[in-house]
């Protein structure tokens, strides 16, 4: 293995240094610009994974810069479109000039793009340790991969980052492409140099940092080492490899194992939730995971759980790097276990759960579990050696008496011959069936305002008053679950004499809290509800594809997995919470930490190599040609990539371009003025809110300009598109539950109809140092081929979806590479207008993908899941997922509605209902187009309506594109997978959920909405809490532009909505094409909304959203900007 | 004691006689109403008195402890009322009445003496003020708890009894087509409700249903009085259901033939006194049309303590 490694890492580190060598440059300075070398180091780290990302979108972003610096260089970027390689050095240079402003994106995307990079690298890695390794390493990297369901997600997420990414990224892709055709070997070689990396790495770590590494955690280092090939592992390392001198920040983790012990861990601190995982679980040698998480307390004291798919830091945000191992899905049936340390495990949980009162029971019952507790730690009652007393050690019960403890004593007496996993069966047969078992409570009002539970559990949706259950809500009984601010829905299923579904709706404490308990029920549904083995397939792919999904392993799946479990039964000690327990057999005592020291090493005796938890633990490879779904996001992803790099490049190329002629287009004082406001960080802003009422703001900008493109645009690339998406909030920041809405109309008018013009490729460049998400879409041949990178945050799983609709694209022939955002967004889209002919042709082919993509979006901020799929509910499982999409879009658009909330939630239906959507989608696009109407921002706010005004008012008249638009949009959805490619125009989806799902998903949608429409709307109307808010709308107009385009009818060429979310951020992207004449006109409106607990800083919101929609659509002018500002009056305390 | 069981064999019943003032209460005229206009006659409800516990002792095979009639305490015979027992706790309840709240005592001496844990509902102030519960409104199912929300018995009460059960599910349903929820469904064997047909039966049986996370076979009755059953596990492992005679219910015994479960309810209604079929035998105590909300019976499965809980049968 090592000598493999060395010379695959030679391998790797030539190709990196390549690229880092450009993107040193860029990072370096960043690094330095930012006064953080942890930050820089970090940087590096990410850079590194994906060196070739960065250096791709160093370029690109240089490129920008020279076109904002220098518009006049328009030369450039056609180059770059041209060749995509050579675009990187040239672009460096120019880059290094204009560093300050675009170092921050940088690492922000470099930021993203590292942390996917890294977990592809991980998979990869992953994948070559599973081969190559010991079994452990291969249990691991299939717990990264396989086991967790999350896992399994991260790593379709990351291969589709690969290929996704590539725009971005293109050296990354390249490389991963290599390493994805070389599959094996490729894989196995950037491993092993991850892993030589990784030594180096800790060895400097050791050295510079921290020696405070004790023996275990040397040891927990090595293993780390040689697990770093594997997919966490890998990732420090991997990043880090890249470039050794920076330093990787590691910070501790105290994990609180269920025996009370603390687990000292080092990761990364960048790491994903994953690290941690796999060193907890590799630390009690635990196979059977998927039952179990790590929970961390928030800044509010609330538990939560640590996504494995996301960066610790972003979750915990300022709290304490301390974290409990918990079960988190509670086995109804704890004998279908296969290993008695899963069990025992579980036992202690439940101990815990019953001694802290979470797990009410009787005495009696109090009084049995207690006895078989001892049993199973103390074995045998011993008369002379047992005196009364020795069971005081323990605890039983939240209030322990003495009759208790006889009580206790009593029945231990009676379990002679028992043995300690005889008892925990005993503990466990008697604990599951108290009617608490495994419920997660949540405060809760109902719609009256009385103080409810909420419980979650596997059966499904548990309503409690005080101790009384009042209703109960089975998963099958259940179509969605979504969640708007502090308000969290289910949609109920019709029941035989009910000719409509209802829907409930309760009031949480905070946003935040529904969107735990969105985030539980989700989860919960998907582990124990889905069971069929193809089923669970598409439910991650949903999973993926919706923001928050849970994206482990399901309960059958762990189950499937669990039968292949091969080894000896792994000794364990058994112990209880301080205090040493005298083993049954003798074996001496042992202090936990002791214990779990010894555990991991046992545990590598203990396992087989070859012994892999999941069907999934194959390589990423193997699973290629597997069955598995992930196989086949894999291939598609090869495809991608090597479709990808090129169009990356000339999607950079065109990027570039377009920031050029945006440069030279942009004349107007407003923007600049904007632009000053801008300086500020957003983020920063955010961050200071308080967290006070909700507020919701909309800021809508609209752009409208001419295009005229002449030279720019190479016959070859016709469409660029980019969309950036920055996170306002930094990770540390918390979420704001203010909605901010800022809409962007964007509207091009292309001059020259014949030319390929290239629609301003648009990329946002976000301040925003956390969160970036770049589209970009290019063309390749001679059509114009969109291409859409998505980047996919770690935190977004939206994201990977979208790669998926990719991947069907890409065989087409064209390339799509979106972006997700990380954290908040700003997401600015921008249209690529190709030639009139090619437009037309194009515009027969449906472009379906990109309203899928807004819709989605829209999904996160409220949160959205269709727990089951189809209303038939024979294949509940299959359709679930397309369901969720749709139900989510629908959802969003259901309490927006009664809320009468600016968001748009039509574009989303749009997207999922071809027929029904029609309809939606009108409404949709109305909210978009109304901000350009200067009439009434205030009523699009109030209501989708306004839409309509809209387009009548819009500046650009586009009086048809409602209409066109929802034509295009039906026959896009057919298409979608298909067409996008093709289109010029196409919208680019950031963030499409809907795309990942294969056509079927649509016609779910497509039934989804048809109810939501109709029935929906009217129950949530009817249900929903009201909300009463005050609304505040300022518009923005800049006359110049505006008028140019209004008189004109026009032909609707194009219409699309995109929209895409991130946590407290939905924006949804309307791009309007329409034929005047000779020109053609494009007309992209941006909608924001952000959503916050706490005050946002709007001009900072709105300064931020306009620049990135400037800077995403350079060839573009500002027209109109509407601001909404919506702030729910405090009253039964938001917060 | 090797696991809880809930739903465990029966050793102990516990009735209360026939005062003299019995029918003289003017409070009950919903349940009259409800079990069909039927003249209160002392003489039947002894009658019948004797036909249950005869059957509880000599059938049945349990230990019969009887509590002495209290001509103060015209009602006093639905001991169901006042007293929920699962497992080794017993729950005092509080009757919606305020004149009835007397006859707790009594009970509550032979629950202490049956060692029991005794857990009362409460003070009139405190805590659970103002919270009613009548035993008749509570449906144990060896799963779970069902209380029927109804006249007699409020949240506040099914809340204490949810926090004196702490291991089961309470589930509250409102009561429809009945007064009290034993009059219109019951258990009628393992896993298996017995329910009348009428809608607002149906209606609680739907939330029922909603309600709980287990099966339960249901066999609807045409007669609300054949929803009166009492489902035993005798201590001899046989069990028992006693039913309404079939005169009582006429109607009834064509259901129960059509029934698929069929191992032991398809007999039951068919045969004049009792029919051993299979595990189950059928008991018939009935002679007329009783009140049905009249038996209580709760299991105790821990060794040390068995019983029954059952009160006597009456007609008006």
């Amino acid at each position: 293995m090592t000598t493999e490694v060395g010379s695959e890492t030679e391998v790797r580190k030539e190709p990196e240094k390549a690229e880092e060598q450009p993107a040193a440059p860029e990072s370096e300075p960043a690094a330095t610009n930012q006064t953080d070398e942890a930050k820089a180091a970090e940087q590096s780290a990410n850079d590194h994974p994906a060196p070739a990302t960065d250096s791709a979108e160093a370029p690109a972003e240089a490129k920008e810069k020279q076109e904002e610096a220098q518009p006049a260089d328009n030369a450039t970027p056609q180059e770059g479109e041209d060749t995509p390689a050579s675009p990187p050095a040239s672009e460096k240079k120019g880059i290094s000039r204009f560093l300050p402003p675009w170092l921050k994106k940088q690492k922000s995307q470099s930021q993203v793009g590292p942390k996917e990079s890294q977990a592809a690298a991980k998979e990869e890695a992953g994948v070559a340790s599973v081969k190559e390794e010991d079994g452990e390493k291969g249990e691991q990297a299939e717990a990264e991969q396989t086991s967790s369901p999350t896992a399994a997600q991260p790593q379709v997420e990351e291969e589709k980052i690969n290929g996704e990414p590539k725009p971005e990224q293109k050296e990354e892709v390249k490389l991963e492409e290599k390493e994805e055709e070389n599959h094996s070997t490729g894989s196995a070689d950037t491993q092993p140099a991850k892993e030589e990396k990784a030594a180096e790495e800790s060895q400097e770590k050791s050295a510079a940092e921290e020696e405070n590494k004790e023996a275990e955690e040397g040891g927990e280092e090595k293993k780390d080492e040689e697990e770093s090939p594997k997919p966490e592992g890998g990732h420090s390392f991997i990043k880090s490899p890249l470039k050794l001198t920076k330093k990787v920040k590691m910070v501790m983790c105290h994990v609180t194992m269920l025996d009370g012990s603390q687990f000292p861990c080092e990761v990364e601190k960048r790491a994903k939730g994953q690290y941690l995982f796999f060193k907890v679980y590799e630390a009690l040698n635990l196979l059977e995971k998927d039952y179990f998480g790590l929970s961390y307390k928030d800044n509010a004291d609330q538990t939560c759980w640590l996504d494995p798919t996301k960066e610790i830091k972003r979750q915990i945000r300022n709290a304490t790097w301390q974290f409990a191992f918990n079960v988190k899905f509670y086995p109804p049936d704890p004998s279908q276990l296969t290993e008695d340390i899963t069990r025992y495990l579980l036992c202690l949980q439940l101990r815990q759960d019953i001694v802290s009162g979470r797990l009410p029971c009787s005495f009696v019952t109090h009084s049995l579990l207690g006895s078989y507790a001892l049993q199973a730690e103390l074995g045998d009652h011993d008369s002379g050696e047992h005196r009364l007393d020795y069971i005081s050690d323990f605890q039983f019960a939240p209030s322990q008496t003495k009759e208790m403890e006889e009580k206790v004593v009593e029945l231990h007496k009676t379990h002679r011959g028992m043995t300690p996993a005889q008892a925990d069966a005993q503990f466990l047969e008697n604990a599951k069936k108290l009617s608490m078992y495994g419920v997660d409570l949540h405060h809760a009002k109902d719609s009256e305002g009385v103080d409810i539970m909420l419980g979650v559990c596997a059966n499904g949706l548990l309503i409690y008053k005080d101790r009384l259950r009042i209703n109960r809500f089975a998963w099958p009984k259940i179509l969605k679950i979504s969640y708007k601010r502090s308000n969290f829905y289910i949609k109920i299923r019709p029941g035989e004499t009910e000719q409509f579904e209802s829907s409930v709706g309760f009031k949480l404490p905070n946003h935040r809290a529904a969107k735990r308990v969105w985030k539980v029920c989700v989860e919960n549904h998907t582990f124990f509800r889905l069971m069929t083995p193809e089923a669970p397939i598409k439910a991650k792919f949903l999973t993926l594809g919706s923001k928050f999904r849970y994206s482990g392993r399901t309960q059958a799946q762990t189950r499937q997995a669990s039968t292949l479990i091969d080894r000896p039964a792994p000794y364990f000690e058994r112990t209880s919470s301080k205090r040493i327990s005298r083993s049954l057999d003798g074996a001496p005592m042992i202090n936990v930490t002791e214990a779990q020291e010894s555990a991991p090493t046992s545990g590598e005796n203990g396992r087989e190599p070859g012994l892999e938890l999941s069907s999934d633990s194959k390589s990423g490879r193997l699973r290629v040609q597997g069955e598995n779904i992930y196989v086949r996001h894999s291939n598609l992803m090869l495809e991608d990539l090597d479709k990808t790099q090129e169009d990356v490049l000339k999607h950079q190329a065109s990027i570039s371009e377009l920031k050029r002629s945006f440069m030279e287009a942009t004349p107007e004082p407003r923007p600049s003025q904007w632009e000053k406001r801008l300086t500020a960080s957003p983020a920063t802003s955010l961050r200071l809110q308080a967290q006070g009422s909700l507020e919701e703001e909309m800021t809508s900008i609209l752009f409208s300009k001419f295009a005229c493109e002449s030279g720019l645009v190479d016959p070859g690339c016709t469409t660029t598109r980019r969309a950036a998406e920055g996170a306002v909030v930094t990770a540390s920041g918390p979420l704001a539950s203010a909605l901010l809405t800022t809409e962007v109309l964007l509207s091009t008018d292309e001059s020259k109809p014949t030319k390929h013009q290239r629609c301003p490729p648009s990329r946002t460049q976000e301040p925003l140092p956390d969160l970036t998400v770049d589209t970009v879409a290019k063309s390749a041949d001679d059509k114009q081929k969109s291409g859409e990178a998505a980047w996919q945050a770690a935190e977004v799983e939206i994201e990977e979806t979208v790669v998926v609709e990719e991947i069907r694209v890409a065989p087409k022939g064209s390339v799509t590479i979106t972006t997700p955002e990380v954290i908040t967004h700003v997401a600015v889209e921008s249209e690529v207008e190709k030639p009139k002919d090619k437009v037309m042709e194009e515009q027969k082919r449906p472009v379906s993908v990109s309203s899928d993509s807004e819709e989605e979006e829209e999904e996160e901020e409220a949160g959205e899941y269709h727990p089951q799929v189809t209303v038939s509910a024979s294949v509940d499982q299959i359709k679930e997922e397309p369901e969720e999409e749709g139900e989510e879009e629908e959802e969003q658009q259901v309490n927006e509605e009664p809320v009468a909330e600016p968001l748009p939630e039509p574009v989303v239906e749009v997207k999922a209902q071809p027929v029904p959507a029609v309809v939606e989608e009108n409404s949709a696009t109305e909210p978009q187009l109304a901000p350009v109407a200067e009439e009434s921002p205030e009523d699009i706010l109030v209501t989708p309506d306004e839409a309509p005004n809209g387009h009548a008012e819009s500046p650009e008249g586009h009086p048809g594109p409602v209409a066109l638009e929802e034509e295009e949009e039906e026959e896009e959805e057919e298409p979608r997978v298909n067409g996008d490619a093709s289109h010029s125009e196409t919208e680019r989806l950031p963030q499409v959920i809907c795309c990942s799902e294969p056509p079927v998903v649509k016609t779910e949608m497509v039934t989804i909405s048809d109810t939501f429409a109709a029935q929906k709307t009217e129950i949530a109307t009817k249900e929903v809490p009201i909300v009463h808010t005050e609304t505040k709308t300022i518009t923005y107009e800049a006359a110049q532009l505006d008028g140019s385009g209004d008189g004109e009818p026009g032909v609707l060429m194009t219409a699309q909505t995109i929209t895409s979310e991130s946590l407290c951020t939905t924006t949804t992207t309307h791009i309007t094409k329409t034929l005047k004449g000779g020109l053609s006109e494009t007309r992209i409106e941006k909608r924001i909304v952000i959503t916050g607990d706490s005050d946002i800083d709007h001009d900072q919101a709105l300064a931020q959203a306009i620049k990135e929609a400037k800077e995403q659509h350079p060839d573009m002018s500002v027209t109109r900007v509407v601001v909404h500002k919506e702030t729910e009056l405090a009253e039964e305390g938001e917060d | 004691m090797a696991s809880v069981l809930p739903y465990g064999r029966f050793t102990h019943a516990v009735v209360r006689g026939i005062p003299e003032t019995f029918g003289k209460v003017e409070d009950e005229k919903n349940n009259r109403v409800e079990n069909g206009e039927t003249a209160m006659d002392l003489a039947k409800a002894q009658r019948q008195f004797g036909v249950l516990t005869g059957a509880l002792r000599q059938k049945v095979g349990l230990q019969l402890i009887e509590i002495p009639a209290d001509p103060e305490l015209p009602e006093s015979w639905r001991i169901e009322d006042v007293a929920v027992i699962q497992g080794d706790t017993a729950l005092i309840t509080r009757p919606f009445k305020q004149q009835r709240r007397s006859e707790t005592e009594a009970v509550r001496r032979v629950m202490s003496e049956l060692n029991l844990t005794v857990v009362e509902m409460g003070a009139e102030e405190g805590g659970s003020a103002g919270a009613t519960l009548e035993g008749s409104d509570v449906l144990f199912t060896g799963r779970e708890f069902f209380v029927g929300i109804s006249s007699h018995t409020n949240y506040r009460g099914a809340e204490v009894l949810a926090d004196t059960f702490r291991d089961f599910a309470v589930s509250t349903v409102p009561v429809c087509g009945g007064a009290r929820l034993k009059n219109i469904c019951s258990m009628g064997g393992p896993d298996t409700i017995i329910i009348s047909n009428s809608d607002g039966a149906k209606k609680t049986l739907r939330m029922m249903e909603q309600l709980t996370d287990h099966h339960y076979e249901v066999l609807t009755v045409p007669e609300g009085a054949a929803a009166n059953c009492v489902y035993v596990r005798g201590p001899s492992k046989v069990d028992y259901l006693l039913h309404p005679p079939t005169e009582e219910c006429p109607e009834s015994v064509p259901v129960s033939e059509q029934w698929s479960l069929g191992y032991f309810i398809k007999q039951y209604f068919l045969y004049p006194r009792y029919c051993a079929f299979g595990k189950y035998i059928a008991i018939r105590i009935y002679s007329y049309p009783l009140t049905y909300s009249t038996f209580c019976c709760y299991s105790l499965n821990l060794k040390w303590i068995k019983l029954l809980f059952f009160s006597p049968i009456y007609t008006h």
